[in-house]
């Protein structure tokens, strides 16, 4: 992990960057923000993790939980909400067994996640899983997509 | 037949009804020797960016000699019969051309913004210079001095299109005059209200047109130096901008020097992180710094003291993106289109209860009922118009009787509603427009920044009002506590979300009082939508045991043995609505 850790340094002292290229890097390279990367961070470059914890809070990029195996994504814009994305949620977190007030589920296959907008809105609702764009999506459509994923059957391609 | 080119729209509508497998599988079919030999020398398949028409995808285009037709909702399936009968034999395949209301569709269309969308390739600097591109900058650069640039942009009446409509020439002229040698050029791509995604479209399908702009701005300014913050939320717009960066970096066009004309200009790409505060140009810079994106109070503006303490000009994509055209085809041109005070054209995010939903660009002035009716071809399912919502959580609900209202800046905010970045949601009559405004208000309440008191607790605070009579706990003089509430939360707040936070409130209490009184006095929701004051029961005599709601219901609250009539156990329902939908039968009561 160290070594990683000194890459992500690395990129941040090149690019002068800040310290939310840092979490966004941590982010993408742990799934969320560990705390004791947080910590190594804070000593190497000398700053409280009182900030580093002000900007993980601050935005909704940054989780300081273990997310889930799968992930998928509900769409909350407005164009999803007049369509019926709040059903979807419902369904989902039943199907998926995610405790309530939680997002991802206890054996950390799958997190559960709304967005405030994917901007796909001529395609509402939308249900993003592993990062494949699903539009039009229907309680239905969505159970089988669940089920396919449940047992493993679909490889999710990358190009989103 | 010499040339044949396949356009595929793979904007994120068009990857997301398959527009990666209909392309491979063109390229498969293309690639196969004996269609090489049949057909052509020059054989291409291209990416191309969102065409508008999102409801219609995947649509292919088959340009063959210059003679285009398009095709609409293709599946990979379908693409061996066309290859075979249009490319290979020259007859279209006529049942999947698209039809009459494709063109309705753009007729009323003024395409500026958006007139390479669509058409060139967003991965190929080429395909977007071939028509044009990068013209403008040869020709301020090597024609014009900074200050007539400005000029140009001032005569042709271009407003900021992120919402507030400031004149983008006038703010040029104050960065000019802002002393010192840094400056900074930022692009505001962190589109952040629900229901739009104009920027987002602009972006993955003609990202160049937003470096040119960019860079044009950057000479009549004299800023060294541009920042493009956009959301992480969008990673194909991400993808395709960093590449047509680094594109253009190769061809001169950014970097030391541009095309020997003793510029520099660099583009730094800055992922936003997402908060919908930062769309505030104070936020954002605070954001870019690596801090909270908390907004501070202004003056000093940001073009006096901005990002890193100096001065910084913010624009949005969609301006930017318009800059490159004016400077082409002249002010005038650009100015003849619109009203007296909004000029142009603005490109709309047509969502919602709309049958052709999608991306349009039309010019500023034009009624609203045009848009609906015409480009958008009316409610979906023969449903009644209710409202017309704009301007996202900062904006307010057009209704239906006032669907003359013309699009541009003067008529929408004497409506009670905003431009706003162009997010258009139609609402139809089972929307319930307490249940909007209690949406819009959940979530300004969640993205106030919480620096100051008005936004953080004025929003909490409204928003409790609004949940209690969705729920049929609604006091009398809870609308007049709403109305004193918003008026309070929209003068004494810090920045703009707080300032038009209870826009949604004020504009649905106007035109739509009576919806409040029957969640009030009557406990009912007229709509239909407020679960707590509904339930659903299934009528035993049209009931035909067909279990097809018992699949539906996510909460398991159906019971019922096959082909005998079914029942909700009402302690279990969630009141979803899913089994309304579903019976074919009009068993379902709900009421």
């Amino acid at each position: 992990m160290e070594r990683k850790l000194e890459d992500i340094l690395t990129r941040y002292r090149e690019n002068e960057g800040n310290l939310i290229s840092i979490l966004q890097d941590l982010e993408s390279e742990f799934g969320y923000l560990r705390e004791d990367a947080i910590m190594w961070m804070s000593e190497q470059l000398d700053v409280p993790p009182a900030r580093f914890y002000g900007i993980a809070t601050f935005y909704a990029q940054f989780h300081l939980k273990p997310r889930g195996k799968n992930i998928i994504t509900a769409c909350c814009g407005t164009a999803c909400h007049v369509k019926g994305s709040e059903r979807l949620i419902t369904s989902l977190v039943k199907e998926l067994a995610i405790p309530e007030g939680e997002e991802t589920s206890e054996d950390l296959k799958f997190t559960v996640e709304k967005v405030n907008c994917v901007g796909a809105c001529s395609i509402a609702p939308v249900i993003i899983v592993n990062k494949t764009v699903h539009g039009k999506m229907t309680p239905d459509k969505l159970m089988k997509e669940m089920k396919t994923l449940k047992e493993g059957k679909r490889e999710y391609t990358d190009y989103i | 037949m010499n040339d044949v080119s396949i356009k595929v729209c793979m904007g994120t509508g068009g990857i997301a009804a398959g527009g990666v497998e209909v392309m491979s599988t063109f390229e498969k079919a293309l690639a196969s020797a004996g269609i090489k030999a049949a057909v052509a020398k020059n054989c291409s398949t291209h990416k191309v960016g969102c065409r508008g028409f999102c409801a219609r995808d995947v649509l292919v285009d088959v340009i063959i000699d210059g003679n285009k037709s398009t095709y609409q909702y293709i599946k990979p399936d379908m693409v061996e019969r066309i290859v075979s009968e249009h490319i290979v034999n020259g007859a279209p395949v006529g049942d999947w051309l698209v039809t009459d209301d494709y063109h309705t569709f753009h007729d009323k269309q003024v395409k500026v913004v958006l007139s390479d969308c669509g058409e060139v390739d967003p991965e190929d600097i080429e395909s977007y210079i071939s028509r044009g591109g990068y013209d403008a900058t040869k020709k301020v650069l090597t024609t014009m001095t900074p200050q007539e640039t400005i000029e140009v942009i001032k005569a042709s009446g271009l407003r900021g299109r992120g919402g507030a409509g400031f004149p983008t020439g006038t703010k040029w002229d104050m960065a000019i005059k802002a002393p010192g040698p840094v400056k900074y050029l930022i692009c505001n791509a962190d589109e952040g209200d629900p229901g739009a995604f104009m920027d987002r479209s602009v972006v993955e399908g003609n990202p160049h047109a937003v470096i040119e702009g960019m860079l044009i701005g950057a000479y009549a300014i004299g800023a060294p130096y541009g920042y493009v913050y956009i959301r992480a939320e969008y990673p194909l717009a991400v993808e395709r901008l960093h590449l047509a960066i680094k594109q253009a970096k190769e061809r001169g066009f950014l970097g030391k020097n541009i095309l020997g004309k003793g510029l520099d200009f660099t583009i730094k790409v800055k992922l936003g992180a997402g908060a919908f505060v930062c769309g505030e140009e104070t936020a954002l810079i605070a954001s870019i710094e690596g801090k909270r994106g908390q907004p501070r109070a202004k003056p000093p503006f940001p073009v006096q003291k901005g990002l890193w303490g100096k001065p910084t000009i913010i624009n949005n994509v969609e301006t930017l993106a318009n800059v490159p055209y004016i400077i082409r085809k002249g002010a005038a041109w650009y100015a003849g289109m619109g009203t007296e005070k909004s000029k142009g054209t603005k490109v709309f995010a047509l969502t919602g209860k709309i049958l052709n939903s999608g991306l349009i660009e039309v010019p500023m002035g034009i009624p609203l009922k045009e848009v609906i009716y015409d480009i958008g071809g009316g409610i979906e399912g023969g449903k009644k118009l209710k409202a017309v919502q704009t301007g996202g959580p900062s904006g307010g609900c057009i209704p239906s009787n006032m669907s003359d209202t013309t699009l541009d800046y003067e008529s929408l905010g004497k409506v009670g509603s905003i431009m706003g970045s162009g997010g258009m949601v139609v609402l139809d009559e089972t929307d319930c427009m307490v249940n909007v405004a209690k949406y819009f208000l959940e979530f300004t309440k969640s993205e106030s920044c919480g620096k100051c008191i008005p936004c953080r607790i004025g929003t909490k605070r409204l928003l409790e009002i609004l949940t209690r009579i969705t729920e049929g706990k609604g006091r009398e003089g809870d609308i007049e506590l709403l109305e004193t509430l918003s008026s309070d939360v929209k003068t004494s707040s810090l920045c703009g979300l707080g300032q038009s936070a209870p826009n949604p409130v004020l504009s649905t209490i106007r035109y739509y009082r009576d919806e409040y009184e029957a969640h009030i006095y009557e406990k009912r929701c007229p709509a239909g939508v407020c679960k707590d004051l509904l339930s659903y029961s299934i009528l035993e005599e049209f009931c035909k045991g067909c279990t097809a709601c018992t699949r539906v219901c996510p909460a398991g609250a159906i019971i019922g043995e096959k082909k005998k009539p079914h029942k909700i156990i009402q302690d279990i329902c969630i009141k979803c609505g899913a089994c309304f939908e579903t019976c074919k039968f009009k068993a379902i009561k709900k009421g």
